[in-house]
């Protein structure tokens, strides 16, 4: 038992530093790809409810086309297609090879799938919102972009927030994918080191803790974020 | 009232102004447009009858294992998911707690690190499984994704039927209680037809994120779509075999979605006025 900890070890013997570097990048990859699926979620979302139907019935195959594929069949399209499609591209300027970054195939992918889901999310989230208060608004004299920056949106965070959680915990799970992209996530610096050990069950469970603690202090963190977001309304109770 | 006094005819409704969202709809469904104009062209350019007829019958082949991948899975997942969800429901603390450990373990770590764990790890343990005769079993990549897949799918489906039942007001049971319904029969014609009605949509969505996890068994060797898909890309390098799993998939999972509107509308058919 002893000897299968040693091998965790910080240092040129042990697997703790390589192992350290994968979750690094599995962090580094999940954040990368929260702000541009969170955005184009909300503009999905925002086109899905838009009157106008040539943006209705784009919205809808975008979600359609995102929740319905593997998020692993997702990720081969971007980065073998956006391989073939730079390499055309750059064709026409210069016969040198380029080559798609893993990292950046894996925030495109994965920041597409997790913004179809999170428009399917703020969706919901604006049924909670009545239709006063856009009328209020408008009452109000302001423009439709301030009613929705100023009353709508703080509103809509606090409603999307538990989904937007949920899907986080999901997200952190999917960046695994990236290992088989050749990318040196948790996953994969696992795999190598299972390769140079022969004890896969042991860094392999390793790895899925790994992969709970982050679980369960992002749940923690998410938690506080949500009371914060409930702050105004603690004194009621 | 004269009889002629000018029919005016209503104005033409005004013209439908280029509004920014107009501007955007336009461009987004003309760039969608583009794509599958592209695709079809992309097929057509790349067509070879010999190529079509070698891999094509294969990925079909392959769309079939990964059916019946999922539909065990499902299936066995639901019936290990009453027992686990029984202790989480249990009284007994040492139960309830292996129940909240095994559920969470399952949902708060990666199926790939669960395939692997279960794959690469009973490869280690082949003394051990060879002496309880179990080593047969794990031999075969397609029986441990079954099994990992099994596994993972009863924790989503313990907390889904849980979550239904629980769901269901306690006044159901008293009022069956009040009328000297026997516990067992208040569950099996009181509690699971209302609380199916709960679970019918959370279900639908989890077997639609199986089929889709399901692709992930192409790592471990199974030859399912995306495995078939993988292994015609290896040998061809023709990038059109992944557009044509992608429409599979989007396939099998819009039937799906229809199939499971008509189960939750049958359902519910009591509720429609």
């Amino acid at each position: 038992m002893t000897e299968l900890f040693g091998l965790l070890a910080f240092g040129p013997d042990g697997w703790g530093d390589e192992i350290a570097a994968g979750l690094w990048l599995t962090v580094r990859l999940a954040i990368a790809t929260l702000p541009f699926g969170l955005i184009l979620g909300f503009f999905i979302a925002l086109g899905v409810r838009s009157s106008e139907p040539s943006l209705q019935a784009a919205c809808n195959v975008f979600t359609t086309i995102f929740r319905g594929l593997p998020e692993l069949l997702t990720l081969f399209i971007v980065y073998y297609g956006g391989q073939i499609l730079l390499q055309r591209l750059w064709g026409l300027f210069s016969d040198q090879y380029v080559e798609i970054s893993g990292f950046l195939a894996g925030v495109i992918a994965l920041g597409l799938v997790f913004a179809a889901y999170a428009s399917e999310v703020f969706l919901s989230a604006f049924k909670g919102i009545p239709d006063g208060q856009f009328e209020a608004g408008q009452a109000l004299g302001l423009s439709r972009l301030k009613t929705l920056r100023l009353i709508v949106v703080p509103q809509l965070i606090r409603l999307a927030l538990p989904g937007l959680s949920n899907l986080w915990l999901v997200h952190l799970k999917g960046t695994s994918l990236v290992s088989v992209i050749a990318l040196d996530d948790l996953l994969r610096r696992t795999s190598v080191a299972v390769g140079a050990t022969k004890e896969p069950f042991f860094f392999y469970l390793v790895a899925c803790l790994l992969y709970l603690a982050l679980s369960v202090i992002s749940a923690i963190g998410l938690d506080g974020i949500d009371r914060w977001t409930r702050r105004g309304e603690t004194s009621r109770s | 009232m004269s009889a002629d006094v000018a029919i005016t005819e209503a104005p033409p409704p005004p013209p439908r102004k280029w509004t920014s969202a107009r501007v955007a709809g336009y461009v987004f469904s003309i760039f969608w447009i583009a794509c599958a104009v592209s695709c079809v062209a992309y097929f057509a350019a790349g067509y070879d009858a010999e190529f079509v007829s070698r891999y094509l019958p294969r990925m079909i082949g392959g769309l079939w294992t990964t059916v019946w991948i999922v539909g065990l899975s499902i299936v066995l997942g639901a019936a290990l998911s009453v027992p686990v969800a029984f202790a989480r429901n249990s009284e007994n603390l040492i139960l309830a707690g292996l129940g909240y450990g095994y559920v969470n373990f399952l949902r708060g770590t990666p199926l790939l690190a669960q395939i692997f764990l279960i794959y690469y790890g009973a490869g280690q343990f082949r003394e051990a499984l060879e002496a309880v005769g179990l080593w047969w079993f794990f031999r075969e990549a397609v029986n441990c994704a079954i099994f990992a897949f099994t596994l993972n799918t009863s924790a989503y489906q313990a907390e889904i039927y849980l979550g239904a039942v629980r769901n269901i007001p306690k006044g159901q049971w008293e009022g069956a209680r009040a009328l000297g319904i026997s516990d067992r029969v208040t569950f099996f014609k009181i509690i699971v037809p209302q609380a199916a009605m709960i679970a019918l949509r959370p279900l639908g969505n989890e077997i639609i994120l199986m089929i889709k996890g399901s692709a992930i068994a192409s790592i471990i060797t199974v030859f399912d779509l995306m495995g078939e898909t993988r292994l015609a890309f290896s040998r061809s390098f023709d990038f059109q075999v992944y557009l044509w799993a992608a429409l599979m998939y989007l396939a099998i999972v819009e039937t799906l979605r229809r199939i499971w509107d008509r189960l939750e509308q049958r359902l519910t058919r009591h509720l429609v006025r």
